[in-house]
């Protein structure tokens, strides 16, 4: 029998599910309390761990939804052709190289 | 029964999918308002009406006490073995009996279980001895420590509520689905087995758990609390980490 | 004996006809608000590299009123997801053993909860430190 792929969108999908669901109501919370600044920000993006964190919370959120959203495309009975994938899987990669070139453009 | 002409005789209405493959097209509701009593099983109101309104009714059933898993059907929308649910329960009604979700209708409440039979024994659904022993030999001993990690899942009767639980095996039954899965891990996790190698073929496959999301509903449906959806779950983490450990050395 | 002729009824429509299937739908449309989350925080970072008056621009994106209502419906959602993830997490696990006794379903979402909300209010109070 052919071994499917699904692990490799699964693991993103678990993992993003796990930042969100630990950190997810915090970070909502907190940019909603007009708490952070373009300097502040900055200075996270210039720490390579603070590269890391923004890095990984916007890209695994999309992996994590990309996910569920093509698969629930199929609870609708609707098999998720080309289309859904780049709608879902595609968006999530494009972000995911945009922000690593932003963050990595804004250098140390 | 003692002469209870002075108690009023209660009545329930049960609504039966009627399908005769032979007369009509469609499969359509068919009313029949019959007494009952606290003690009767929705079996058992199955069987006044074909013991004494129409004969033509047609469901499994066997053993009446939800160990043979034959008597599985809708009840009320839910699946349900019917000898394990109660009247009581959903008088005056009209209550709901259908066949089984998402297998095909055979006759009235009897499904077709073909795609089930089929699939069941390319999961290897016995011990193949990890170490072969002669008789003379003795038993494979087992601690009890050894027997709690595989004994619920060895409680599935087949009664396949959890297929008709499970959405993703409605939408596409190649899905191996949730009580062969539960029966699968079973022997893997079984001490004397050797065959897990065999059977986490099927369990690596787009038709293996990675068709299911996750839904849960098949494990709370299952009258044996065999907990299917955690031995897919379980395996799904197995798999996924297989995935990327195989090309290690001692990974596979 | 009649030929035989099964009839197999559609699914359409099969999440509307069990409350079970209605949360599990709830459960699987969190999704379409952490995508959109996850878009605006990569939007976020690219303003972020494109100087001070972009950042602001986003900045004062999520003071609009749009950005305000999305931002409530994110965190009730997101607490949802946070809720729900750890509801459906004990059962993709094995059996884990604490003490000699197995650890319950509710137990390890529990703990999942709890870590979740220690989490979350240190990621609001570290934001607090980004001015």
């Amino acid at each position: 029998m052919k071994r499917s792929n699904a692990p490799i969108y699964w693991s993103l999908f678990g993992a993003g599910g796990v930042i969100s669901a630990l950190i997810g109501p915090g970070v909502v919370a907190a940019l909603m309390m007009d708490k952070v600044h373009y300097s502040g920000a900055l200075a996270l993006s210039h720490n390579f761990v603070g590269k890391l964190f923004l890095f990984v919370v916007a890209s695994l959120f999309l992996w994590h939804a990309a996910h569920r959203i093509f698969h629930t495309i199929h609870d609708f009975g609707v098999k998720p052709g080309v289309g859904s994938w780049l709608l879902c899987y595609g968006v999530a990669l494009g972000a995911t190289i945009v922000a690593a070139s932003a963050l990595l453009r804004i250098g140390f | 029964m003692p002469d209870d002409t002075a108690v009023r005789t209660r009545t329930i209405a049960i609504e039966v999918l009627r399908y005769q493959p032979d007369e009509g097209a469609e499969p359509r509701f068919e009313r029949f308002d019959i007494p009952y009593t606290d003690d009767m099983s929705v079996l058992q109101g199955l069987q006044y009406i074909k013991d004494q309104v129409d004969a033509s009714l047609t469901y499994r059933w066997s053993c009446r006490m939800a160990i043979c898993g034959s008597c599985g059907m809708m009840i009320a929308g839910i699946p349900k073995l019917a000898c394990h649910t109660f009247l009581r329960d959903y008088a005056p009604g009209p209550l709901r009996v259908e066949p089984l979700n998402h297998f095909p209708i055979e006759r009235d409440l009897v499904v077709d279980m073909t795609d089930f039979i089929e699939k069941f024994p390319t999961i290897t659904p016995w011990i193949e001895p990890k170490e072969a022993k002669k008789p003379s030999e003795g038993e494979y001993l087992q601690t009890p420590e050894q027997l709690e990690r595989f004994e619920q899942f060895s409680h599935c009767i087949n009664c396949l509520l959890c297929y008709a639980a499970c959405p993703q095996y409605g939408l596409d039954d190649k899905f191996l689905g949730p009580g062969l899965t539960a029966l699968l891990h079973r022997y893997n996790v079984d001490s004397r087995d050797g065959a897990k190698d065999k059977r986490m073929e099927l369990v690596h496959s787009e038709e293996g758990v990675w068709s299911c999301t996750a839904v849960g509903y098949c494990s709370e449906v299952c009258p044996k609390l065999v907990d299917p959806a955690n031995a897919v779950n379980q395996n799904k983490t197995a798999s996924a980490i297989s995935w990327f450990t195989r090309f290690l050395p001692g990974g596979k | 004996m009649s030929a035989r002729r099964t009839y197999v009824r559609p699914m359409e429509g099969w999440w509307t006809r069990n409350p079970f299937f209605m949360k599990y739908m709830a459960r699987e449309a969190t999704a379409v608000i952490v995508y959109l989350y996850g878009l605006l925080l990569t939007w976020g970072i690219v303003s972020l590299g494109n100087g001070e008056a972009a950042f602001n621009g986003w900045l004062a994106w999520l003071k609009s009123p749009l950005g305000i209502v999305f931002q409530l419906v994110s965190l009730a959602v997101f607490a949802y997801h946070t809720w729900s993830w750890f509801v459906i997490m004990p059962k993709t696990m094995p059996p884990v053993k604490v003490g000699g006794k197995r650890l319950s379903n509710a137990a390890i979402t529990g703990t999942g909860i709890a870590v979740a909300i220690v989490m979350s209010l240190a990621a609001f109070v570290l934001a607090g430190r980004l001015s």
